[in-house]
């Protein structure tokens, strides 16, 4: 379990931590989620000791930690750009802080061929980093720091510099690295899709606050603001409001509406079809309002079939059932 | 942009004629005049007592600077790249100084400064130690002339690293000493070998400094450069001055040899 306390950090007289307080539960993985520049990075070293904090408290596993150095934090830290020892080979970055805490040596190496066996590096033990790609180099990252058996694994954008195939690899084999170790990670990322996909908990991060916290379902679907709701996933404005490009239904007239007393529809909103892109399985199409508005609508291929749209033509657009809050109203009263 | 033949050629004929007349003639004549006579006659000319004596002068003064200025280089530079103090730019602008001011104003302000009535005089009044007109001062000239190659030579390679390997260390559960030993020296061993190099170089071939803080008895007080000196113009033994000189060129080649060899090793590595 970690917890932080209003904690406070500024450079010069720029916040970037302006009293965040959190609590990571042990045993979850949890991403710090939020733009670039909005104190991700400064909230996992303060969380390090690699940053001091100027107001506010860090406690790890019910010890007090704010005062005391990286060395004795009892963390594993991976960085962005890996921060290999260069001129040591692949066992002997592993090794290096067991080397430290002047282990035996056969306990170091077997050691050392267990966690490079779990990270896929096996066999790799007698080169240097410049011998590997970028995605080696950090699983031999994390072995590393999950060689001194920490209490906590603190990850920052560590697939950040990786191209997008082996992200998404990396990632999943993050979640079930995560799941036979058990250790309490926090990863941080800019990244909405990485963290839903592997993150039991987000904490959303924008100008050095906390925006919200919570589990991935709940934070895509109850985001507590407009700055949530937009940086995890897309969103179209139509009228003003924020909706989702798959939560917006398309038709072709304006059909007559049949309102119950006292209940108020949203507005449909004219606009033209301008592209029609095929992403895979799904279906974007971008649509641009007579007041020059543009937004985008998401759809599975068969409704873009039943659709049937053209560029150039005009569609009525509205906000799906489920997503107006009158109208799920309504439908409850039924 | 792309050059034509012609301007090509002229170039090259230009840079090479350039090195030609202002490298390599003047050695090849001295080598010429040196062996002209034979090995045999350079080798006596090299083993009397006074060339003895200024070889292992010059190296003892070697021997005392370049562990000097590995230590105060290297915490120089971290100073320098990592340090955030007041007065850090003007550090900056200190560690250039060598470069920028004559070999003979280091030997007079250090006179000035260690003489028997400088500022530091004290030290030979007081203590018996004779700075000026001894070991101390040499040593000291030469330090001052070879101070920036070290430091000059580890900044970049310090702003390159970076921090994340030593915060990585630290993590890891490495005190600062040990991160020291075990990551920054070993990810700077180029630029301090190339630091060390230069030193040693510069450290051998001094002479404007280290002829105003030497009493330059023969045999005594003279470096290797101070002997080709002193033999061309108080002995008019040109041909000693001429093997002396080679000896000393002898040791700048090797210095260099070792430095290509060193530098074929980090390219590999
Ligand atoms: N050492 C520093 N000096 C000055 N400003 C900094 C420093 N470190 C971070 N910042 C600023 O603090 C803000 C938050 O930085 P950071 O935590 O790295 O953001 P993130 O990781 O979310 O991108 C940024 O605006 C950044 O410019
Ligand atoms: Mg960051």
């Amino acid at each position: 379990m970690i917890t932080v306390t209003g904690a406070r950090k500024s450079y010069g007289d720029f916040a970037a931590l302006d009293d965040v307080s959190l609590d990571i539960p042990a045993g979850t993985l949890t991403a710090l989620l939020g733009p670039s520049g909005s104190g991700k990075s400064t909230l996992l070293r303060s969380i390090a000791g690699l940053e001091r904090l100027d107001a506010g408290t860090v406690v790890i596993g019910g010890r007090d930690l704010t005062h005391v150095a990286p060395q004795k934090r009892g963390i594993g830290f991976v960085f962005q750009h890996y921060a290999a020892f260069k001129h040591m080979t692949v066992r002997d970055n592993v090794a290096f802080g067991l080397s430290i805490r002047k282990r035996q040596k056969a306990e170091i190496a077997r050691k050392v061929d267990d966690l490079l066996e779990i990270v896929g590096l096996d066999g790799f033990q007698h080169r240097y980093p410049a011998q590997l790609s970028g995605g080696q180099r950090q699983r031999m990252a994390l072995a590393r720091a999950l060689a001194v058996d920490p209490e906590v694994l603190l990850l920052d954008e560590p697939f950040g510099a990786l191209d997008a195939k082996v992200r998404a690899d990396l990632r999943q084999w993050l979640r079930r690295l995560h799941d036979e170790v058990h250790v309490t990670t926090v990863l941080v990322t800019h990244d909405q899709e990485e963290a839903l996909d592997v993150a039991d908990r987000i904490a959303v991060l924008n100008k050095g606050r906390i925006e919200q916290v919570g589990d991935p379902v709940s934070l895509y679907e109850r985001p507590a603001n407009d700055f949530v709701m937009s940086f995890l996933g897309s969103v179209a404005t139509l009228n003003g409001v924020l909706v989702r490009p798959h939560d917006i239904e398309l038709e072709r007239e304006a059909p007559v509406e049949l309102v119950a007393p006292g209940h108020s529809v949203p507005a449909r909103v004219r606009a033209r079809v301008e592209r029609i892109v095929r992403l895979g399985f799904e279906v974007r199409v971008d649509l641009g309002t007579d007041a020059g508005e543009r937004f985008a609508v998401q759809m599975t291929r068969s409704q873009a079939a039943d659709l049937d749209l053209r560029v150039g033509e005009t569609v009525f657009a509205r906000a799906a059932r489920g997503q107006d809050p009158e109208l799920v109203g309504a439908g409850a009263a039924i | 942009m792309r050059t034509s033949t012609g301007t090509r050629l002229t170039l090259r004929t230009v840079a090479l004629g350039y090195l030609f007349a202002l490298l390599a003639v003047p050695i090849g004549l001295i080598l010429w005049r040196t062996f002209g006579d034979g090995v045999g006659a350079f080798i006596d000319s090299i083993r009397t007592p006074a060339a003895i004596s200024a070889l292992n002068l010059s190296l003892l003064i070697v021997a005392i600077v370049v562990p000097l200025n590995v230590v105060f280089g290297v915490a120089t530079a971290l100073a320098l790249v990592r340090g955030s103090f007041p007065g850090r730019g003007l550090l900056q602008a200190v560690v250039d100084l060598p470069f920028a001011v004559s070999p003979i104003v280091v030997g007079v302000s250090l006179i000035l400064l260690w003489g028997t009535s400088g500022w530091f005089g004290g030290v030979e009044n007081n203590f018996g130690i004779r700075v000026i007109f001894g070991l101390p001062g040499m040593v000291l000239a030469t330090i001052f002339v070879t101070l920036p190659f070290v430091v000059r030579e580890v900044e970049p390679v310090l702003h390159e690293i970076g921090t994340d390997q030593e915060q990585a260390a630290a993590t890891l559960g490495a005190s600062s000493a040990q991160t020291l030993w075990r990551i920054t020296l070993p990810a700077i061993r180029w630029g301090l070998t190339y630091g060390v190099v230069l030193t040693i170089a510069r450290a051998l071939g001094e002479f404007g400094a280290v002829i105003m803080v030497s009493s330059g008895f023969p045999g005594v007080s003279q470096t290797l450069t101070l002997l080709v000196h002193s033999r061309y113009i108080d002995d008019h033994n040109t041909y000693g001055a001429y093997a002396a000189a080679t000896l000393l060129m002898g040791l700048a080649v090797l210095t260099l040899l070792l430095m290509t060899v060193l530098d074929r090793k980090r390219s590999t590595t």
